[in-house]
């Protein structure tokens, strides 16, 4: 039977400690984010200001536009900035975001070199103040950043594309953590079933653990070859320090959070997400249940980010030192 | 949270007030399961006639109500000239006909529809007649009590006293030869059995066999015990109503009383017909209307209505199984419904054409519109005018080609199509036309599915005949909202990963 090699038992993964999407659907998310608290994180706007709030660092904000007379501003919003990032407040899944890397005479260039128009700009402005990458089809706002100069120690692992750390936190703790590197096939989105490589991290010194695109094991980059295994993330501990905070600072108890690192800035927060996606799973070669578990088992007491880190790294941790200590 | 304990207790009281409910409409009002069982209609057509003298006449006749094992479904009359009324005197109906004058033979017709239908029962039970004596003539008197004498001795109640005297008639053949005279036989067996104080009576009752004409009816005797009663054969003494037997006269009065005519008599005939359970349902129920919530006794169109509406629960249980258990990825969360209803209007491979034809069309026009940067909401609305065009222009086509039923696809929803072009659009746009043909069959896949579920004419019949299944279905929803294992689609996605792990590798 062809059709059912490609398929496997459910002991297989619940042996595995996979968590499922109905799982996380009935046992995490409606359990532990209350239900009011999702317009925090569903609206960017509102998880930048919370976050700023709280001195959770974040990219710089330019400007909003809310209104559809307004969106001839862009041009004179971005005048002095030669990178931006156009963003839906209430997009999912990356869907709407622009990132402009340059600009020249007029023409906005994005990362894969095509120059876009100051009226594509406008035409993309209205697309998202109607509401087309928002849930449900809701109007929308459309928020302008500064661009992210990503750090050099990741220079020729993505393509195109910002790498960003998708850190797990369950009621506070860091249980699993990724690196998602856009390439060619993914269009320089960090999608990992559109094509991007998920890189699994070691949560106690964020070490890559092994690589996966298209849900297969990689070794190299795709587009650039560079070996995936050196990878490791430096400022880790700030990085998961910021990770972890995002509980206290938004009440949800399952989220995951998307954090760059800037070259001059360190870790920056770009988005939290309330339903975070199941393939951080693959990017680590393991599942999220027996983490999850420990976590819940724990007694209710109040512990600091700093104690939640120390007992996630003691904990979920794989490697015990750093790759540059070793080499 | 609602805990697990009463949350599972919801779910079960829900099942099994569905399930009642269900067992109450096949049991008790003899709803089958099956859409495909007939039911059997007797129509019973009595024939009035009698000579009237040129006086006012009136006729009265005993007619059939419901009761056991019979459902009175209609009944009409044909009488020209006449006057007719349905009298109600000691819990027995009577047809009456009136007419000042009347001269010469005449003829009177009065039909009536019986359904056959096991849980059928009298409004009004039976009560026993009272107990009169009458005295006899010799040498009668003498030959009937020798004959309940010898009976009384060998039986214990009511019943076995009846059985006793029809066998004690065979064994005293002359006095049984004697008696005959006097009057019929189960005329003599109830006096015999009323002298003994037991209430008895006789009955008129019509044998039932298809296609019969100028039947008469036949005397039986009903033999009462406390409040219950047994009905005896005079002749062989076999206990019971025999199943193609209805009773026409049964209250103590008779057949026929006219005043203004003589040589009266009644004949019947009468067919048998087949009708679909639908039909024969819908008929029982335009009569019965004590507490009786059924969308059978709604008019013809909201019946027709809600024989759809009660169909999208289906689809949807179908949707949500479909979704939560197999995982597969749909546009829109409940389109599939949707276009499965437009399905069942226009039959599975026109709608699949049509369908495919819209959307694909839609989305050729839908590309150069986003070219135009128009607002979002202006945008759908372009896109809804072009799929009301197409299906104007498709339908024209199709006429003038000859094919009727290219004029169906007026029967997707405007709407739901705009917005799946609309989607497919921007899907196209950002994930790439895989994606496109992934959803979108996955969403024509689970309307396939959900609409040979909903057209199936078993699963018709019994969403529109049994409400309670609504309940049941509620329940299977509820249930599949607390599944908390893996899709089927998740099997497959983490293969690589569970498969890697069991060989003892992770990483390369």
């Amino acid at each position: 039977m062809l059709f059912l090699e490609k398929y496997t038992w459910p002991w297989h993964l619940s042996r595995a400690g996979i968590l499922g999407m109905n799982r996380r659907n009935h046992s995490y998310i409606s359990r532990y984010n209350p239900r009011r608290l999702y317009p925090l994180v569903d609206d960017k706007l509102k998880t930048k200001r919370i976050a700023m709030a709280s001195g959770v660092a974040v990219p710089e904000l330019i400007g909003t536009i809310s209104e559809q007379h307004a969106v001839q501003r862009i041009a004179d919003m971005v005048n002095d900035r030669p990178g931006f990032c156009i963003k839906p407040a209430r997009g999912s899944g990356g869907r709407g975001i622009v990132v402009i890397v340059r600009q020249q005479e007029g023409f906005y260039f994005k990362p894969n070199g095509k120059p876009e128009t100051a009226q594509d700009l406008e035409r993309h402005a209205s697309n998202i103040l109607a509401g087309l990458y928002s849930l449900g089809g809701k109007p929308d706002t459309m928020i302008v950043e500064n661009l992210i100069h990503f750090d050099d120690v990741f220079a020729g692992y993505s393509f195109e594309g910002v790498p960003d750390t998708r850190v797990i936190i369950f009621k506070g703790f860091p249980v699993m953590a990724m690196m998602r590197l856009s390439t060619s096939a993914s269009g320089g989105k960090a999608n990992l079933h559109q094509g991007a490589v998920g890189v699994g991290l070691c949560l106690r010194t964020g070490r890559a653990l092994r690589a996966v695109q298209f849900n297969r094991p990689v070794q190299h980059h795709p587009d650039t070859g560079l070996d995936l295994f050196k990878l490791q993330v430096p400022s880790w501990d700030t990085l998961l320090r910021l990770a972890a905070s995002c509980y206290e600072m938004s009440g949800l108890g399952y989220i995951g959070t998307d954090l760059v690192l800037d070259k001059q800035l360190g870790p920056l927060l770009l988005e939290l997400n309330a339903r975070p996606g199941l393939s951080i799973q693959i990017a680590n070669g393991r599942g999220l249940l027996p983490n999850l578990r420990t976590v819940e088992q724990l007694e209710e007491r109040r512990m600091t980010v700093a104690q939640r880190i120390e007992f996630a790294k003691q904990h979920f941790g794989v490697f015990d030192r750093n790759l540059i200590t070793l080499t | 949270m609602v805990s697990r304990k009463s949350f599972y207790l919801l779910v079960i009281l829900l099942a099994c007030a569905g399930l009642g409910m269900t067992v109450y409409n096949h049991v008790v009002m003899g709803v089958p399961f099956t859409p495909g069982e007939k039911r059997q209609i007797w129509s019973i057509e009595a024939k009035m006639e009698f000579t009237a003298t040129g006086k006012p006449v009136i006729a009265s006749m005993a007619i059939a109500g419901t009761q056991k094992g019979f459902t009175l479904l209609s009944r009409t009359a044909a009488s020209p000239g006449y006057g007719l009324a349905f009298i109600e005197k000691d819990g027995a109906e009577r047809a009456e006909w009136s007419i000042r004058t009347a001269a010469g033979r005449q003829r009177l017709y009065y039909q009536v529809d019986m359904l056959v239908d096991p849980s059928a029962r009298a409004a009004v039970p039976a009560s026993p007649p009272p107990v009169a004596r009458d005295f006899d003539r010799e040498p009668y008197a003498t030959a009937m009590a020798q004959i309940l004498e010898r009976a009384q001795e060998r039986s214990a109640d009511p019943y076995t006293l009846t059985r006793e005297i029809i066998k004690e008639m065979e064994n005293q053949a002359q006095n049984a030869e004697l008696l005959k005279g006097y009057m019929s036989r189960a005329r003599l067996i109830a006096r015999l059995l009323t002298s003994a104080d037991v209430p008895a009576r006789v009955v008129y009752a019509l044998m039932l066999e298809d296609g019969r004409r100028r039947q008469e009816l036949t005397e039986y005797l009903q033999v009462f015990k406390d409040n219950d009663y047994e009905l005896f054969n005079p002749q062989t003494g076999i206990q019971g109503q025999p199943d193609n037997m209805l009773l026409w006269e049964y209250n103590s009065a008779p057949l026929l009383d006219i005043t203004g005519g003589r040589n009266s008599r009644v004949t019947f005939s009468m067919i048998e017909q087949k009708q679909p359970v639908s039909v024969a349902l819908a008929q029982k129920q335009d009569l019965s209307d004590r507490l009786n919530i059924s969308i059978h006794g709604l008019p013809l169109e909201e019946q027709a209505l809600f024989k759809g509406l009660l169909l999208i629960p289906i689809g949807v249980v179908i949707l949500v199984f479909l979704r939560l258990i197999i995982g597969i990825k749909t546009s829109g969360t409940f389109m599939p419904v949707l276009i499965a209803m437009a399905f069942i209007q226009t039959q599975l491979i026109t709608g699949l054409v049509g369908f495919v034809l819209i959307v694909g069309s839609g989305l050729v026009i839908r590309s150069y519109l986003s070219r135009l940067n128009l607002l979002l909401v202006a945008r759908i609305s372009a896109v809804i005018i072009m799929v009301i065009m197409m299906i104007g222009i498709f339908s024209a086509v199709a006429f003038k080609l000859g094919l009727t039923d290219g004029m169906k696809i007026t029967f997707f929803p405007m709407i739901i199509l705009a917005w799946t072009i609309e989607r497919m659009s921007i899907l196209w746009e950002e994930e790439g036309p895989r994606e496109v043909v992934k959803q979108g069959g996955g969403s024509l896949l689970a309307a396939v599915i959900a609409y040979l579920a909903m057209d199936s004419s078993l699963i018709r019949h019994l969403t529109f005949n049994f409400l309670g299944l609504q309940l049941v279905l509620m329940a299977a929803v509820l249930l599949l909202g607390n599944y908390t294992g893996y899709k089927l689609s998740e099997l497959k996605r983490f293969k690589p990963l569970v498969d890697e792990l069991n060989t003892g590798r992770n990483g390369l």
